[in-house]
């Protein structure tokens, strides 16, 4: 199933051109955005569930996350004067378009719900506004995915069946890494559960991903990508482990959530990485066309 | 409104209408055909003359006589240069070959621009329009041929406009202009693809049986090109993609599965909370 | 063609798409070599032995078009019987004086032909010439077309061509050596593809098709560089390709107008339209002068008419019957003041002022080096450019300051630079190649003190003339009399350049623009700024500003532009008809005789006199134009025939011979003469020549060398290297090495070389193509090097210039230098700087035995 390693190409130059986006400013924001989301999910549970130092605490990350994400976001910008020319149109076609609409309402719901929860004030909007973040939560944890996904990137466009799943699960595993970080242990169980089983989810996720792609998962393994993404995996399985076993320490929890965080991190970096180089390379872009084009 | 799959990708017979212009004039792009190029650059020089494009590196490449590189935010002429001998007899070969922005029927870098700058002219063109673009830099990687690019200093993306302000004086873009043996070619698209199924037809009448053409077909990957090539190999030879597909083809796929993914986590968390304390 | 004339080069893809078949002769494999359906690859400098050996094909298998050879050429003709041939002499013609390095031409006449009159041959000599070793190398006669003066009409003839003494014969019995196998040895080109050519050309030649050969200067920039055009002309006159359509000989001229800045010269030795410079005589009247050069048969016969019209421009009222129509006023030549002859003088100290407009020695004129000695070396220098290139600043960061040789507070030279106005700035016209003259008019206004050159002679001498006002000296008489009444507009006073064009077409008594030459008088009534070009303003109608479109005309678009002579776009196009003034065929239709009108008709003006019976014959006496017959197309030889023989005019010989360049690894197999024994070399510490195949130290610069353009640049890059758009294209100075010479020499792609001949040496970027190909030439290899020489240490891109390796050694007759082929050294690495580059140099020199005699032998021993 590997194909002929034979291909032509100009001067061995690339075919297409790699992001011109900025690194930490991309893959920090996808690691914030994830996080932020799924802390949005999990804040509305945990006020359901009448977990308040949970729900203050998921509440904040939410915000701080989204917060943090749209400066990044600006930053990164050519132009960043005109990062209003985001909301000029709707567009379906434009991950980015929309979700510059998901970004917006989500910052704005985070933020007041994180203000009115840490306040006190206008409690009624308040939680009116945590539960608009949190419908909103889930697709800004995903939508970062089809965002990589809908270009020419090889290692990012043959994705786009896993990558949601892996991002979603990286976000539940980072929001579920918060509570373990910042909540005491009585009210911590279940965001246990959710970075335990999120960690897991991601693992399995990514492992699919890379032996469906093939030939045009070789940037996930090999590379500066290669590296990030083992770092990242390392990190995760030890938050996997070690949320099964620090049930009874804070600290150790602290710790888990803190492998996970990182771990979370890391994997967007290694997507990211492994990205540029799927692009830098022309076999990646020759290889998998031109056996498309030749007949069996 | 949701995009169904003939709009996003496959042929589309009348680009500008399906823009939304209400009469708009016949589609025109190029033909290029690099089996007359001589490599004189007049493209290129044409090109940045007309457009005020800055110079872009003054370092000799080694690639043959190709010191421009590629297409990007300040090259959008590019001629490439391939030496090429026979291991049979040393028979020598040099092919020259213009390159130019697609002008994609199915425009990946229109598709997935946020802020409606890129966008179709009435003539079917695609262009930037440089007052809005605040440089996302999310086309860049979108285009399955690597042409458009953000331009150092500046932060906006840059590419060939198919010289739309000359489009709109009634005069052919400078590149066809200058270029001396009408290696580049200008007019009507329909109109180019005839003279050019004609001409690859002539070459192989004539023994040239490598020529081909090379983003003439509706039914390829990107809906067919505004600017379309007669090439003598391979066009991984050139640098250009063999098979390349918008990648918007795939974007509904990709929302469902990001929708199932979104319901996952939000299943997912909700089970986390489910049972009894802690 | 591709490479440097890129937009004529439309033409050859318009042909090739008809169905013509394109071959590329080149060292190189080029761009053209690119496009073409063969690239026949050639060492550099050999080119008469190949179309040598083509010649042969020809006259062996009988291939010639043998009723236009016997009609229109001078195959026939009969000569002395004291002629000796190159293969009798081992290389020489007789009549060779190894003192003067010079031949007596008077064994190569027509058998019965007058000897040139001493009378005629005195004119070439000024009474003020000495005895000098270089100044030796007069201008000349070579210049004069058809050279007619000193040969008498009409040579005895043989139409059978058998006579052993017949051109033909004569021809045969020259080229017989000249075999496939020898172009092989000699060239380096397998014999398949030899005769490829060969069938080709004569396939496509006779009644039903023609052929094109069209050169530039890698056929003209050798010592032998006449004689390369004149060995195309013999093959296509004995093809019959000579005056047809889609045949002939196209001339790619160097620069955009370098064809007009022949024909309104800017060559020391020529008055506007060709007509000779005259030397100094104590005693020389207008009838001496017209008499010794003017031939009695052809146009040239009207020599008077057109100079006393030239005369009458120039000197308008001043100019009377009395006076020889100021005549006296002419400047007169004491010499050989040709480029590298006033170089030499301006490193003697004999020349105090120099103007430079748009040339640029310093880098861009063989042996950059001597040119720069030159400089340093004169009072005052005017330099008139479109930026600050190297001759204007060689003074300050030349090569020869920074090796330590000159410093700049010792240079004496003032230099004065004074930015001139670019082509799209001013009106003018434009002269190329195919004698064409088209007006282009101003865009836009020069900006800041960007003045055109009109302006700045008009003014320059409108200054002087004020100065001189009151001037009772009778030397400032021709300075004051001349006509200097242009009319000028604009804020700043520019000359109208459409005035100067109407001075130039000349106009008759009544003060109307003359229509042609035939009208111009020997009597003052006409003025005529150059004969050649009258007509261009006839009707009083800018006739090079037309520009019909080809569409709404036909084939020959005469409408377009307006070529010298009379708008004829083909010349000696009656020799597209056969004697009786039929076509040759109907496809190859042109020019032909209509019996119901009694003129000459066609697409294109006749070249003859339109009323002239293809029948005529000259009555005894005849002079000029009456004396050519009715079926003799080449109306400015003195004989009607297009020469295959040249009998008299070139100082080298009267057919072509291989020779070796002034350098080459090769020693010449033909013949023990090495070199052109009449080349032109200047014996100078800074000019010394690298050894020859037969001489010791050859070894030591072992590699051919050749110079040539990229389609990026322009000259020495004084217009290009400074604008961004084009110094990206192609940044960096760089030369073309073959993978072969690439492992011999260790040198790698895009690293560094040096290059080291016995005047300099200069570095430059190494790429590796597979488009140079060493050549095998009788069993052993010889590499060549391909060095653009675009560069120069001004501007964005700048880089050494090969002009610092380049020699000057030149052709006689023309005087221009051997760029095309020469010999060097070439090591990986970059060159030394400051006085260890000399050091390198010398010891190159040291190592080869260069020494000032090296190279400059006449007769080789």
């Amino acid at each position: 199933m590997v194909p002929e390693a034979e291909f032509r190409s100009y001067y061995g130059r690339p075919v297409l051109k790699g992001p011109v986006w900025k690194t930490p400013d991309v893959p920090v924001y996808l690691f914030v955005g994830g996080l932020a989301g799924s802390s949005a999910v999990v804040a509305e549970l945990a006020a359901w569930t009448r977990r308040p130092a949970l729900e203050r605490a998921s509440r904040v990350a939410a915000a701080g996350g989204a917060l943090v994400g749209v400066t990044a976001l600006v930053h990164d910008l050519g132009r960043p004067e005109r990062f209003l020319n985001m909301l000029r149109v709707f567009k379906l076609t434009s991950p980015l378009s929309v979700g510059s609409w998901i970004l917006a309402p989500f910052s704005g719901l985070a933020v007041a719900a994180a203000l009115s929860a840490l306040t006190g004030t206008l409690p009624r909007l308040g939680r009116a506004a945590g539960v608009g973040a949190a419908a909103l939560g889930p697709a800004m944890a995903t939508y970062t995915a089809v965002l990589f996904a809908d270009t020419a990137v090889p290692a990012w466009h043959e994705a786009y069946p896993e990558l949601p799943y892996v991002f979603a699960a990286s976000a539940a595993a980072a929001g579920g890494a918060v509570g373990l970080i910042a909540v005491p242990l009585r009210e911590s169980g279940p965001v246990r559960r959710l970075a335990v089983g999120g960690g897991a989810a991601e693992l399995v996720m990514e492992r699919v991903m890379e032996r469906r792609l093939g030939f045009v998962g070789e940037p996930y393994r090999e590379g500066r990508g290669g590296r990030l993404l083992g770092a990242a995996r390392l990190l995760t399985a030890a938050g996997v482990f070690g949320g099964l076993v620090t049930g009874r320490s804070r600290a150790g929890s602290a710790a888990t959530g803190a492998a996970l965080l990182a771990g979370s991190l890391l994997t967007r970096f290694g997507v990211f990485e492994a990205g540029r180089a799927s692009a830098r390379d022309p076999k990646y872009t020759v290889v998998p066309q031109r056996a498309r084009l030749t007949p069996h | 409104m949701s995009p169904s799959r003939n709009a996003l990708s496959g042929p589309l017979p009348d680009v500008a209408a399906d823009a939304g212009y209400a009469a708009p004039p016949e589609r025109v792009g190029f033909f290029t055909d690099t089996s007359v190029c001589i490599g004189c650059k007049a493209c290129e020089v044409a090109c940045k003359e007309w457009n005020l494009v800055p110079e872009d590196g003054l370092q000799l490449t080694g690639m043959s006589y190709d010191n421009s590189v590629a297409l990007g935010a300040d090259t959008w002429r590019h001629v490439a240069f391939i030496e090429q001998s026979s291991p049979v007899d040393g028979d020598l070969r040099w092919l020259m070959s213009s390159d130019v922005c697609k002008h994609c029927t199915h425009a990946a870098c229109l598709d997935v621009c946020p802020t409606g700058s890129l966008i179709r002219t009435e003539f079917g063109t695609v262009v930037v329009q440089e007052d809005i673009c605040n440089g996302c830099g999310y086309c860049v990687p979108a285009c399955p041929y690597g042409v458009i690019d953000q331009r150092p200093g500046d932060g906006r993306v840059f590419k060939c406009t198919l010289c739309y302000d000359r489009l709109g004086a009634g005069m052919e873009p400078a590149c066809a202009k200058a270029c001396p043996t009408e290696s580049i070619q200008f007019g009507p698209l329909e109109e180019l693809r005839e003279r050019a199924a004609e001409r690859v037809q002539v070459l192989h009448e004539g023994g040239v049986e490598q020529a081909r053409l090379y983003g003439h077909d509706p039914d390829d990957g990107v809906g067919g090109d505004g600017a379309f090539f007669l090439l003598l190999d391979e066009p991984e030879v050139y640098g250009l993609p063999p098979d390349p597909v918008v990648t918007t083809r795939d974007l509904p796929d990709m929302w469902r599965r990001a929708a199932g993914a979104a319901l996952a986590l939000a299943l997912g968390a909700t089970v986390s909370f489910l049972g009894r304390r802690p | 063609m591709a490479e440097a004339h890129p937009v004529g080069f439309q033409w050859v893809m318009e042909a090739k798409r008809r169905g013509a078949t394109v071959i590329h002769v080149d060292p190189r494999f080029t761009r053209t070599s690119a496009l073409a359906d063969q690239h026949v690859p050639i060492r550099a400098g050999t080119d008469i032995a190949f179309l040598g050996g083509l010649i042969n094909y020809v006259l062996e298998n009988e291939k010639d078009f043998r009723e236009y050879v016997v009609a229109y050429t001078n195959a026939p003709a009969i000569l002395r019987e004291d002629f000796e041939d190159t293969e009798d002499l081992d290389g020489l013609f007789s009549g060779f004086d190894p003192q003067r390095r010079a031949y007596d031409t008077s064994t190569w006449q027509y058998a019965g032909a007058e000897p040139a009159a001493a009378s005629g041959e005195r004119d070439t000599e000024s009474d003020t010439s000495s005895a000098d070793e270089n100044r030796d190398k007069e201008s000349g006669r070579g210049d004069r077309m058809g050279a007619a003066g000193a040969v008498s009409a009409r040579p005895e003839l043989d139409e059978t061509l058998q006579h052993p003494r017949c051109v033909y014969q004569v021809l045969k019995r020259h080229f017989s050596r000249y075999t496939p196998e020898l172009v092989q040895q000699v060239c380096g080109i397998a014999p398949e593809q030899f005769h490829f050519v060969a069938e080709e050309i004569t396939r496509n030649s006779g009644r039903e098709r023609t052929t094109a050969f069209v050169y530039s200067v890698g056929w003209t920039h050798h010592t032998v560089g006449v004689q390369y055009i004149r060995t195309a002309a013999i093959l296509q006159a004995l093809l019959g390709n000579m005056g047809r359509p889609g045949g002939g000989i196209l001339a790619l001229r160097g620069h955009a107008s370098i064809q007009g800045s022949t024909d309104i010269p800017t060559l020391f030795n020529l008055l506007p339209g060709y007509i000779p410079m005259p030397h100094a005589h104590a005693e020389q009247t207008l009838d001496t002068f017209v008499g010794s050069d003017a031939g009695t048969t052809g146009y040239w016969g009207n020599m008077r008419s057109y100079v006393v019209s030239l005369l009458k421009a120039w000197w308008g009222d001043a100019a009377t019957a009395d006076n020889d129509f100021c005549f006296d006023c002419l400047p007169r030549l004491t010499g050989n003041h040709a480029t590298y002859q006033t170089v030499m003088d301006q490193i003697d100290g004999k020349v105090l002022g120099y103007f430079l407009p748009g040339e640029n020695p310093a880098v861009g004129t063989a042996n950059a080096r001597l040119q720069r000695a030159g400089l340093a070396n004169l009072e005052w220098l005017v330099v008139r450019d479109l930026a600050l290139i190297e001759s204007a600043t060689f003074w300050k960061d030349g090569p020869e300051v920074e090796t330590g040789e000159m410093e700049p507070a010792d240079i004496g030279t003032e230099v004065f630079f004074l930015p001139a106005a670019a082509h799209t700035e001013k009106d003018g016209t434009f002269t190329n190649t195919q004698r064409l003259l088209q007006w282009h008019h101003q865009a836009v206004e020069p900006r800041g003190d960007c003045r055109s050159d009109l302006w700045f002679y008009f003014h320059l001498g409108r200054i002087i003339r004020t100065k001189l006002a009151d001037s009772t000296d009778d030397r400032d008489r021709p300075l004051l009399d001349l006509t200097w009444d242009y009319p000028t507009e604009g804020a700043y006073d520019e000359p109208s350049a459409e005035a100067v064009l109407r001075e130039i077409n000349g106009w008759g008594p009544d003060g109307r623009a003359l229509s042609s030459f035939t009208e111009l008088a020997a009597d003052g009534s006409t003025r005529c700024g150059c004969w050649i070009y009258c007509g261009c303003y006839a009707d009083e109608v800018n006739q090079p500003a037309r520009r019909k479109p080809g569409s709404e005309q036909s084939w020959v678009a005469p409408e377009w532009g307006w070529a010298w002579p009379a708008n004829r776009r083909i010349l000696y196009n009656r020799a597209s008809a056969d004697p009786a003034g039929r076509p040759w065929s109907e496809r190859k239709a042109y020019v032909s005789w209509d019996d119901d009108s009694g003129r000459w008709t066609g697409p294109d003006v006749p070249d003859f006199e339109a009323d002239k019976r293809p029948d005529y014959t000259p009555p005894d006496g005849a002079r000029a134009e009456h004396a050519i017959g009715g079926a003799e197309p080449f109306i400015m030889q003195s004989d009607g025939r297009a020469w295959l023989y040249v009998p008299t005019g070139l100082r080298d010989g009267p057919l072509p011979v291989h020779y070796e360049p002034q350098e080459s690894p090769v020693a010449n197999p033909l013949y023990s003469q090495q070199q052109n024994p009449a080349r032109e070399t200047y014996v100078h510490p800074l000019n010394r020549y690298n050894p020859s195949a037969a001489e010791q130290g050859s070894q030591v610069y072992p590699y051919v060398f050749t110079t040539y353009r990229l389609t990026e640049h322009h000259t020495a890059g004084g217009m290009s290297r400074g604008l961004p758009y084009l110094a990206e294209l192609q940044p960096e100075f760089f030369v073309e090495v073959s993978p072969q010479l690439a492992v011999e020499r260790e040198l790698e792609h895009l690293g560094w070389a040096t290059l080291v001949t016995a005047r300099s040496a200069i570095e430059a970027r190494v790429l590796v193509t597979a488009r140079m190909r060493p050549l095998r030439l009788d069993g052993r290899v010889v590499h060549q090097i391909g060095i653009p020489w675009h560069w120069g240490p001004n501007g964005l891109s700048t880089g050494d210039a090969a002009n610092e390796l380049v020699s000057a050694a030149l052709d006689p007759n023309v005087h221009i230098m051997e760029t095309k082929a020469a010999t060097c050294d070439i090591r990986p690495g970059r060159r030394p700087r400051g006085p260890a580059l000399l050091e390198l140099v010398e010891e190159y020199r040291r190592r080869a035995g260069v020494t000032e005699r090296t190279g400059t032998e006449g007769v080789s021993t």
